[in-house]
């Protein structure tokens, strides 16, 4: 029993470093190559809550639909809000490859298992709300997810490719809702500075923790599933979109935010990470509301899938019939 | 980790696209679906938003026969020694030129 213990744990131990070294040489690693247990739970938990985050994602959204103030921003919304739950599809299906159902994952979500992006439990007060979300919110997903376009396991950098690709319409239309308002009236203007004041910490939140602070960093780097740490992306964010509210005539409300030409990039002040604690824990402003939207569409959508499912059987065994 | 609702998970398929007409179907993605018929136009609706096909293929997940990569050695070994199939194999002369 027990030389047969030896065996197996160094047969694993030779698995674990034949799997290093293909990562090293920056081989893809295909759903059904040997990984370590690690690197799959790893993977599952960060590509359901992508996934999750895609799906919660639409509901801010969702809440201006009616109210967009033109027939062009109600269907442009609407494709937006399209993109975002074929994102999730996306990232559920390259999930479901690691072994872990749909179901599973649903479970997850509704029972508050797994978590979302904290950034969709505030709320979206004001119709500049959904141009910060394209043009913030959309913006940091996009860095975070062009990093992602090179993670080491095949089914989610490929996802993330096509994903990318689609995204940036989002912050284009985001910013040029802003600079509509901020180029409109006083009210406008105000309405679009309100909107930035509200979103910008959290949008810097989107990152996650320092990378002192984040314990999982250094085992999801050698293992490339994250090609570049949570505080360079931040910085990288900052960098490219403080310019871009310059140019809206938008006030970043940050006081410590400075332009440094040693580094060629930006100071600013940190993040409240106290709120970011809170919300994360569930007790931001919407993360009730969220979850129980979330639930009720799904259990409000149960008789469509059955009878989506008796349709198919019904029609299986009409075939049948007439075969026989 | 299930409950009730899992018995009725719909199908997996899985998704090829032409991209346009000359070009192989190519492996995009896959989706749940009741039947064949929903999981095409599930097809189109998620992976054609923009264009991005001319033909679709959804085949049923659990109808694919696929190799396995662990015998990957052994199961293409028997092609590997024979390097007589590459053109490099042989040598010709410079003076015929390019053959």
């Amino acid at each position: 029993m027990d030389a047969i213990k030896t065996v197996d744990a160094s047969t694993e131990e030779q698995l674990e470093h034949a799997f290093q070294e293909k990562i090293d040489a920056e081989v893809k690693i295909e759903p059904r190559d040997w990984m370590p247990a690690g690197y799959r739970k790893t993977l599952i938990r960060q590509m359901s809550q992508h996934a999750h985050s895609e799906v919660v994602g639409m509901l801010p959204e969702g809440n201006w639909l009616t109210r967009a103030p033109s027939l062009k921003r109600k269907a442009i919304l609407m494709a937006k809000i399209q993109d975002e739950g074929g994102h999730g599809l996306y990232l559920y299906s390259a999930t479901e490859t690691l072994g872990i159902s749909r179901d599973e994952m649903y479970d997850q979500l509704h029972s508050g298992k797994a978590k979302y992006s904290s950034i969709f439990n505030y709320p979206t007060l004001n119709w500049a709300d959904i141009g910060a979300i394209g043009w913030l919110v959309d913006g940091a997903a996009i860095t975070n997810q062009i990093a992602l376009c090179r993670c080491s396991y095949g089914p989610y950098a490929r996802a993330m490719v096509k994903v990318c690709k689609e995204e940036s319409f989002h912050q284009r239309q985001g910013y040029e809702i802003m600079m509509v308002m901020a180029q409109g009236t006083d009210e406008q203007k105000a309405m679009a500075q309100d909107a930035i004041n509200r979103w910008w910490w959290p949008a810097l939140m989107m990152f996650g923790p320092h990378d002192a602070d984040s314990n999982r960093t250094t085992q999801s780097m050698t293992w490339k599933i994250k090609r570049t740490s949570n505080d360079e992306l931040r910085q990288r964010f900052v960098d490219a979109t403080v310019p871009q509210a310059q140019y809206l005539g938008l006030e970043v409300p940050d006081d410590k935010l400075a332009w440094n030409e040693d580094k060629q990039s930006y100071d600013w002040g940190e993040i409240d990470w106290d709120e970011f604690r809170n919300v994360v824990a569930g007790n931001g402003l919407c993360n009730r509301e969220r979850l129980q939207t979330r639930r009720d569409a799904h259990d409000g959508g149960k008789w469509v899938r059955d009878a989506a499912l008796a349709y198919a059987e019904k029609q299986k065994k009409r075939a049948a019939e007439r075969a026989a | 980790m299930t409950n009730s609702d899992n018995t009725a998970e719909f199908p997996l398929y899985e998704v090829f696209i032409r991209s346009k007409n000359g070009l192989h179907h190519k492996h995009v993605g896959s989706l749940h679906a009741a039947d064949g018929e929903m999981a095409l136009t599930n097809a189109r609706d998620v992976y054609t938003r923009r264009s991005e096909g001319v033909s679709i293929w959804v085949v049923k997940a659990s109808d694919m026969v696929s190799s396995n990569p662990d015998d990957r050695g052994a199961f293409y070994d028997p092609n590997d020694d024979k390097m007589y199939r590459h053109p490099t194999f042989y040598n010709s002369p410079d003076e015929v030129g390019h053959m």
